[in-house]
């Protein structure tokens, strides 16, 4: 069989449970800058897969918050991962997103981040933090403490759906 | 029958390798086959980056820079000598003696592209000179870049790993040069900019610092994957090794930041802005910062004329969270996402 056959042929959507779908979600690259962050918030969390087409994409079935790094050369159009894309172009996954961190370098100036305003707007959720490469250590504590409060609050707002 | 690329690149080797085994057959580089993604994911990202210094309109700083007092017409020529001398290096040296150590064959493809670029940033501080200052000021700068030992030895002391015998020696030098050591030099236009001075020089340091970025990163992901081939004990020596250059480039900048910015009274938040950068140098290379929040708070004006925007409150933790509300999500396709 050849390499486009296969491609081509839909794999079936994993299902993660809700007992086993956590409430963080994120992207990395081989590069893993991202992977290492999230590493470092000791919560449990799931991967987008890198080969959608090899591994097959991914549902959720709990609300989260997703954590991306920013691609491209300072497009909008190129700033979020097509594997994210994919994977919020799945309903379910984009209905269940809370909000949104987002890994950058500030010497994009402008572009810093740019995945996070891009899904902010485009799935109307909170931008809640911004990183640098890896983080620091001061990134990780911010966002362990404010991934605490911020379910718990949204727990009070709205306990039907948390 | 026919041949497979492995077939082909086990028969074969890439023109770098003609040094260790001229019998060799050698391959023309073939872009229909990655060993790994992220030499094509850079590969277009620094073509689609390409610039050059002729498209900011450098002249329009003119009247700013005769405006400027002696002490700062002096440091800018110094700081951006000293720019070109790194960038120098960089593109004849740093790059170019990657490209025998590469794993991939477009990884060598890459540091040309790294290396011209680099060239392009030196080409591009002489235009600076060339369009504000008199050829007396340029050799001044230059007279004094080549007896400044502070300036010599800092370069010098990066330059003994490129000639040296270890890859991945080469490759932390590379990193922290294009991560730690520039940027004391890009302060001083980024500083002028919220003074409102100066300010097509920074748009130009600005397109410099988007380079650099990926050039870091490119630089410190290789040096990640080609630290994987070898056993543990070099894992640490390697990060030991990493650790003591920092140290010792760190110990540098400041005696040479002190040098510069002393007559313009701006020693201690340059050296912020270079504890600021060694953290992102050593985080391109895989390690954790080594600076704590407190000493890496960078002049937030000058954060903002570096990143526009960033001013604003991108720490939503801290707000009130009670005022989310849950928006209505669109539909969304592949196509959506181009705004």
């Amino acid at each position: 069989m050849s390499k486009s056959t296969t491609s081509r042929q839909k794999l079936p959507v994993q299902e993660i449970s809700a007992e086993h779908s956590p409430d963080l979600v994120y992207f990395s690259s081989v590069s893993e800058n991202t992977k290492r962050f999230v590493d470092r918030l000791n919560r449990p969390a799931i991967r987008i897969p890198l080969r959608p087409r090899v591994e097959g994409p991914i549902r959720v079935n709990q609300p989260f918050v997703l954590v991306v790094p920013t691609y491209g050369g300072g497009e909008p159009s190129t700033a979020v991962p097509k594997q994210v894309i994919a994977f919020l172009n799945d309903p379910q996954n984009r209905d269940l997103l809370r909000g949104v961190i987002t890994a950058g370098n500030t010497n994009f100036g402008a572009h810093y981040c740019l995945a996070g305003p891009v899904i902010s707007q485009k799935c109307q959720v909170p931008e809640l933090y911004r990183f640098e490469l890896l983080g620091t250590s001061h990134d990780t504590e911010r966002v362990t403490e404010g991934l605490r409060d911020f379910w718990s609050k949204l727990a009070t707002a709205e306990p039907t759906t948390v | 029958m026919k041949s497979s690329t492995t077939d082909i690149s086990q028969a074969s080797a890439t023109p770098p390798n003609y040094r260790l085994d001229p019998s060799v057959p050698l391959r023309p580089i073939n872009w229909n086959h990655l060993d790994d993604p992220k030499d094509i994911e850079v590969w277009n990202r620094i073509t689609s980056n390409f610039w050059l210094p002729e498209k900011v309109p450098l002249s329009n700083d003119r009247s700013d820079w005769l405006a400027m007092t002696h002490p700062e017409q002096t440091a800018t020529m110094r700081v951006f000598t000293g720019l070109t001398m790194l960038d120098t290096v960089q593109a004849t040296v740093g790059e170019i003696c990657q490209i025998q150590d590469a794993h991939t064959e477009h990884e060598q493809a890459i540091y040309t592209n790294i290396a011209f670029m680099q060239a392009v940033h030196a080409r591009s501080y002489s235009s600076v000179f060339s369009t504000l200052s008199t050829t007396p000021q340029i050799d001044d700068a230059y007279s004094w870049a080549i007896k400044n030992e502070l300036l010599q030895t800092r370069v010098k002391t990066v330059m003994q790993y490129y000639y040296g015998d270890h890859p991945l020696e080469r490759k932390v030098a590379s990193t922290l040069l294009s991560s730690l050591l520039l940027y004391a030099g890009f302060y001083l236009p980024l500083y002028f900019s919220v003074q409102g001075t100066m300010t097509n020089t920074a748009d130009m340091i600005r397109l410099i610092l988007r380079d650099k970025a990926i050039h870091g990163y490119y630089s410190g992901y290789k040096y990640q994957r080609h630290l994987e081939t070898y056993p543990r004990p070099d894992h640490e020596r390697m990060q030991e090794f990493t650790h003591n250059l920092l140290d010792e480039l760190y110990e540098l900048e400041l005696a040479y930041s002190e040098e510069l910015y002393a007559p313009l009274g701006l020693v201690d938040e340059v050296s912020v802005f270079v504890r600021y950068n060694a953290n992102k140098a050593l985080m391109n290379l895989g390690y954790p910062g080594r600076f704590d929040a407190s000493e890496t708070a960078v002049n937030p004006s000058v954060i903002s004329a570096l990143t526009p925007g960033a001013d604003e409150n991108h720490d939503f933790f801290s707000g009130s969270g009670s005022s989310y509300v849950i928006g209505k999500a669109e539909e969304t396709q592949d196509t959506d996402w181009e705004f």
